[in-house]
């Protein structure tokens, strides 16, 4: 059963990145894997290579799209060939829900390849909000928006970043994807509590959670996806399913990618925290609901 | 103006602005807008880092993205040019040219174009230069163009000289004056082999490339880049099949192709016939022919 509205796939369990170096080692071993979370950027071409390894992927296991190029907060409209594209893969893959972030990355047609922080202003909500109606309404399937790390804070912001999201997500009436890595990151680069940030968010439209390692600077944090994922990381995980209950869970492993084995070994420690919080949620509602709303 | 677009204009501005030599954010723009009052007035400082100094992790960031990306794109005009005029080139190319898709896969779409346009970048060795550029980028859209249908054997019986033939997305011919195709599988090949991590290695293997590509003698080569089982392939062509596949894939009905194919052509007339044969034979094992 789904543990919030939003969160029809609480049975997915957790999943990994489909990444290059491990494409040889999942088709010729075939691992039992929950699902793949695909970048959809990198299967939105007509042919080739790529194509056909996802549609060899789609024989054997459940994927999922995680985009990186929407840029819902970008004002300028999105390229209708992009959208024709994405639809098409859609199609394709069967994706339950398709996620990508909440950021912006192009101007007047000029795309940065990048997930440029938003600034928390009351025009910020309202253009993102339809860009994603609109995004949702043209694909047909649900979209969830996932929460970027950041390393500036514009002066113009008018709330936290928390209040941004649950404001967006409310007036598009769309799901989360709640990246705890992400919050942590920014906490650290921005001076707050990580813990204000996952108390705060709207709990109920939780769909999915990223986690992820990340590399730590003198003077910034950058998420650089090249890690284990770190104990306050997992500490927030555990905070998220315990408000949203048991959710579908990935790992976010994009540089000096190590075997997939040690990839998979490191996504599957989620599973002590879903099956925790699997275990409380079967005990009687109002315990649950208490704990849930305590902080 | 939105508020919004404003800013981002002013962001995008200062982000998508190049570097300076040390990789770091100029204190002033080219079109003399300082980044320091830019950042003052958009970014707020926290405990450790300055406005400036945090809209220069994006520009920097900005940057070692695409550069990471064209890199692998051009490896071999990088290793014909050398890295410290690639460099300068790359920046001053992606600088007036900036990504217009959304997928960085077309991040050099615009290259050969622009170097049409600055000849100088690529002296002395323009030629070589220019005709690794047009194979690379040939083979990036031979990689995951689409694939048609194939046109079966009946299709194949029924046409004519008037009939104009379909052939398949992913095939590119190219005209070249040096072996290049023969460079960049000696290129990746060794890239594969080596271990990526290791700045030193790669620098050595650098130097050595540059060296045995100055040495490359001109030859005229005709090339067929295309796909086979999800692999990209180079072919050699003969002069003929060149001329005809390039006027088949511009459109042109099957008779004038031919008549372009044998212009001042060696292949004696009586030969011509089986010649034609055995080439329509193969092209279509190949699978180039589409409905
Ligand atoms: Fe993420």
């Amino acid at each position: 059963m789904p543990a919030n509205r939003f969160n029809g796939f609480t049975e997915y369990g957790v999943g990994i990145g489909l990444r290059i170096p491990h494409y040889q080692h999942i088709l010729t071993r075939k691992p039992l894997v929950d699902w793949f979370e695909i970048i959809s950027e990198n299967y939105m071409i007509d042919g080739g290579r790529p194509l056909q390894v996802l549609d060899q992927i789609l024989d054997q296991y459940k994927v999922v799209q995680h985009g990186v190029s929407m840029y819902f907060g970008s004002v300028s409209d999105p390229d209708p060939e992009h959208l024709r594209r994405l639809k098409r893969l859609v199609n394709r893959t069967k994706t339950p829900w398709l996620s990508d972030h909440l950021c912006w990355g192009s101007v007047d047609g000029r795309y940065t390849h990048d997930l440029l922080p938003m600034p928390y202003t009351w025009e910020a909500v309202k253009v993102t909000a339809e860009r994603i109606r609109g995004v949702q309404d043209f694909l047909e399937i649900p979209v969830v928006v996932e929460n970027v790390s950041s390393y500036a804070e514009y002066h113009v912001s008018e709330m936290t970043e928390w209040e941004f999201l649950n404001e967006v997500v409310e007036r598009a009436d769309c799901g989360i994807l709640l990246d705890v890595n992400n919050i942590y990151v920014s906490s650290q680069n921005h001076g707050f509590d990580p813990f204000s940030y996952v108390n705060a968010v709207s709990a109920e439209r939780i769909a999915q959670i990223h986690i992820a390692g990340h590399s730590k600077f003198e003077k910034y944090i950058l998420d650089t996806h090249d890690h284990p994922v770190l104990e306050p990381v997992w500490q927030l995980y555990a905070r998220t399913i315990e408000r949203a209950g048991p959710t579908a869970t990935l790992l976010e492993w994009d540089d000096n990618i190590p075997t997939f084995d040690e990839v998979h070994a490191e996504a599957l420690k989620a599973n002590r925290f879903l099956h925790a919080t699997a275990a409380k949620i079967s005990a009687p509602v109002s315990e649950f609901v208490f704990q849930g709303a305590a902080q | 103006m939105s508020d919004l677009l404003e800013l981002q204009r002013r962001f995008a501005a200062a982000v998508m602005h190049p570097l300076t030599k040390n990789e770091t954010m100029p204190r002033r723009r080219r079109d003399g807008v300082a980044n320091t009052s830019e950042a003052a007035a958009l970014i707020k400082p926290n405990d450790r880092l300055t406005g400036f100094e945090r809209l220069e992790i994006y520009n920097r960031q900005y940057w070692f993205r695409l550069y990471t990306s064209f890199e692998e794109d051009f490896s071999g005009l990088r290793a014909i040019m050398g890295s410290t005029r690639f460099d300068r080139l790359m920046r001053d190319f992606l600088t007036e040219c900036p990504s217009e898709s959304f997928s960085l896969r077309n991040l050099g779409s615009q290259l050969e174009k622009w170097l049409l346009a600055h000849p100088a970048y690529l002296e002395p060795r323009s030629q070589l230069a220019l005709d690794m550029v047009r194979l690379e980028w040939a083979h990036i859209e031979a990689f995951d163009s689409g694939e048609d249908p194939l046109l079966d054997a009946d299709d194949l019986a029924s046409i004519d000289e008037n009939s104009r033939l379909h052939l398949q997305p992913y095939l590119r011919v190219l005209e070249l004056h040096y072996p290049v195709e023969d460079l960049l599988i000696e290129l990746r090949n060794e890239a594969g082999s080596s271990d990526s991590s290791s700045n030193n290695a790669s620098v050595a293997r650098k130097t050595r490339h540059v060296r045995r590509v100055a040495m490359l003698p001109p030859e005229q080569i005709f090339l067929a880049v295309h796909r086979h089982q999800n692999s990209v392939y180079y072919k050699r062509l003969d002069r003929e099949d060149f001329r005809l596949l390039q006027l088949l894939l511009s459109g042109a009905p099957i008779g004038q192709a031919i008549d372009f194919a044998f212009e001042d052509s060696v292949i004696p007339e009586d030969a011509r016939g089986p010649w034609l044969q055995q080439i329509f034979a193969s092209w279509s094992t190949f699978g180039w022919f589409t409905q």
